[in-house]
């Protein structure tokens, strides 16, 4: 008798997380309006009436969005094993692989909409100028989803209840999001927090998409960002795969948890390259630069007409 | 003679220190309905979760449908279907949907729209899982169980907590199961459901089986004798109920006084003078035909729900 088939139980089982996720409406919160909130407060409190501001707080709402598939389904797993509910698909012909690709499958598909929806509302509610390099947005977007999502299941794989999940998560998300330059821009910070930040992935996706925006840097230019999160995919995947657990009561053993710091390899060596030799600090400086020397918005009392 | 479709030879499982399985071996035919019935923490969800391939054995060998519940992997998966002893999947997620999810793992997949039919959740078809019953949530379990036309189906405890209506739509399903000749393993403690369901029992006691047989043949180990149940006033203190007329056994669980019988109404009229002769009162008596009950009495010294 023919074995199920892996790439159609990835689909059937993302179809169903996607229709979860779509009837969860504390999931709609924080993935649609909250990052829209976001984009509206970071306009009001630092847009300085810049519509080049716009483009480099567009990167920073696109990141936020992007990273938020940390959290998304794959804290979702830890549930469900808890819950009980991924004994019963383990009675199932469906393996590891397909729930966890599922996880980033499905994670993406739903940050595709809010991805389009802030592009279009900086593009023609705030007024950006450009729309930036589409296609280097578009593989950053893609690939950093991934990542996240991968980043989020290793976490679940390691943590043995949800609130170890919640509390390890909550961690490493304050570092992503005040270190990346993804709420603060990192050229505001000293440099030694800045040479650090290097060593983070979430780094990686915030500059990435933040010159995708302002630069319009096309997707070669990009390649490094994009290079060290697919790395970070892969790594990140296999880990939990091989850690994956369908039992409420399966614990992984302290050692195991080691196993995050493999999936943290290739960011060790991008971040070694960029401190040694790469141009990445300089191009942020610059980057800072020409935005917050960028003339303000014509307001209507200032046009002659 | 066709190799058993479920073959277990000398089966141990142990969680720490505790042994819940100790050298089990049983054979289940094809097309045959094999019960393991025994008490809570007897040993037969562990049984069942390593022939479902779920868990892995200490010892010993265990082979469904001629292949190794944990090596066979999807080969394995798609010729079972299983109850687990509780069942959950998400809050938000609809019958149909659970059903048409599990079906598209399979290569064999059975009509959604038949199965929605047959479960009698048809109505319920656009509901969310939250919103069942605790009978509808079975009756879902058992048709997710069905969905790959499965060649062996394993019910864990399938009413156990059900209310006797629900436990009787249930048993109807397995009698149809029965009828379709399915083989079916079920577990339970319910001695009714033994009784009614099953072609053959084994009696699991602390990891063991201390009988195999059908219904009827285990039942003729108690042949003869009637179970005499009583509750007295006051305690009977030096063990004369034993010395009755007719009693081949008694035993007291919590207050109540089990006699085995094999004169019962002897029995009684010697009870009832013993009883006026103690200055002691009856205050119930029920009399029981020979069951699986008095089997696993007589074998272990305990009832079934201890």
């Amino acid at each position: 008798m023919a074995s199920s088939n892996p790439i159609t139980n990835t689909w059937t089982l993302t179809k169903v997380r996607v229709r979860l996720a779509m009837r969860n409406r504390t999931f709609l919160f924080f993935s649609l309006a909250m990052p829209l909130g976001f984009l509206f407060f970071f306009v009001m409190v630092f847009g300085k009436g810049s519509p080049a501001w716009i483009a480099y707080i567009l990167g920073s709402i696109l990141t936020l969005t992007v990273m938020g598939s940390f959290w998304g389904l794959s804290v979702q797993l830890v549930m469900f094993r808890e819950a009980g509910i991924l004994r019963r698909f383990r009675l199932a012909p469906v393996g590891a692989g397909p729930m966890l690709a599922s996880s980033i499958l499905a994670n993406y598909i739903l940050v595709v909409p809010s991805v389009t929806i802030e592009i279009l509302v900086c593009k023609w509610v705030l007024h950006m100028q450009s729309w930036g390099n589409l296609w280097a947005i578009f593989l950053l977007v893609t690939i950093g989803s991934a990542a996240f999502s991968a980043f989020g299941l290793i976490v679940a794989s390691v943590t043995n209840t949800m609130q170890e999940t919640q509390v390890i998560n909550q961690l490493i998300w304050t570092l992503f999001l005040f270190l990346s330059g993804a709420s603060v821009p990192l050229a505001v910070f000293p440099l030694w927090i800045q040479r650090a930040s290097l060593f983070m992935p979430a780094t990686y996706l915030a500059t990435g998409l933040e010159f995708a925006t302002t630069n319009l840097a096309s997707p070669a230019e990009i390649l490094t960002d994009f290079l060290a999160l697919t790395l970070g995919v892969l790594v990140a995947f296999e880990i939990s795969r091989q850690l994956f657990r369908w039992e409420p009561e399966a614990k992984v053993p302290g050692r195991a948890k080691l196993w995050v710091l493999v999936a943290m390899i290739p960011f060790i060596a991008f971040g070694v390259y960029e401190n040694v030799a790469g141009k990445r600090l300089a191009q942020i400086h610059d980057n800072f630069k020409a935005i917050d020397r960028a003339p303000s918005m014509p307001t209507k009392s200032a046009d002659p007409r | 003679m066709a190799e058993p479709i479920i073959q277990v030879t000398g089966l141990y499982k142990s969680y720490g220190a505790v042994q819940a399985v100790r050298g089990l071996s049983f054979a289940v035919e094809e097309g045959e309905v094999f019960g393991l019935l025994g008490p809570n923490g007897a040993g037969k969800t562990s049984t069942v979760e390593i022939l479902e391939g779920m868990r892995t054995p200490d010892g010993g060998t265990a082979r469904v449908c001629g292949l190794d519940p944990e090596r066979s992997g999807s080969a394995f998966k798609q010729k079972i279907g299983a109850v687990l002893q509780s069942t959950a999947l998400p809050d938000k997620l609809k019958v149909k949907e659970a059903i048409e999810l599990f079906a598209n793992f399979y290569t064999n997949r059975a009509n959604t729209d038949a199965l929605l039919k047959r479960f009698q959740l048809e109505e319920k078809r656009d509901a969310f899982y939250n919103q069942l019953s605790g009978g509808q949530k079975q009756r879902l379990a058992l048709a997710m169980a069905l969905v790959n036309n499965p060649q062996v189906v394993f019910l864990d405890e399938p009413t156990a907590g059900l209310d006797p209506q629900v436990r009787r739509e249930i048993y109807d399903i397995i009698e149809e199961l029965k009828r379709d000749k399915k083989t079916v393993l079920i577990t339970t403690h319910y001695i009714e459901e033994a009784e009614r369901l099953c072609d053959r029992v084994a009696i699991v006691d602390q990891g063991r089986i201390i009988a195999t047989g059908s219904p009827r043949e285990l039942k003729h180990k108690s042949a003869g004798t009637t179970r005499i149940e009583v509750r007295l006033a006051k305690p009977d203190g030096n063990g004369s109920l034993a010395t009755l007329d007719g009693v081949a056994d008694c035993r007291e669980f919590e207050g109540t006084y089990v006699l085995h019988s094999s004169r019962a109404p002897q029995t009684i009229v010697a009870l009832v003078k013993h009883l006026e002769s103690e200055s002691n009162e009856l205050q119930s008596l029920e009399m029981f035909s020979p069951s699986l009950e008095d089997v696993f009495i007589e074998l272990t010294g305990r009832r079934l729900r201890d």
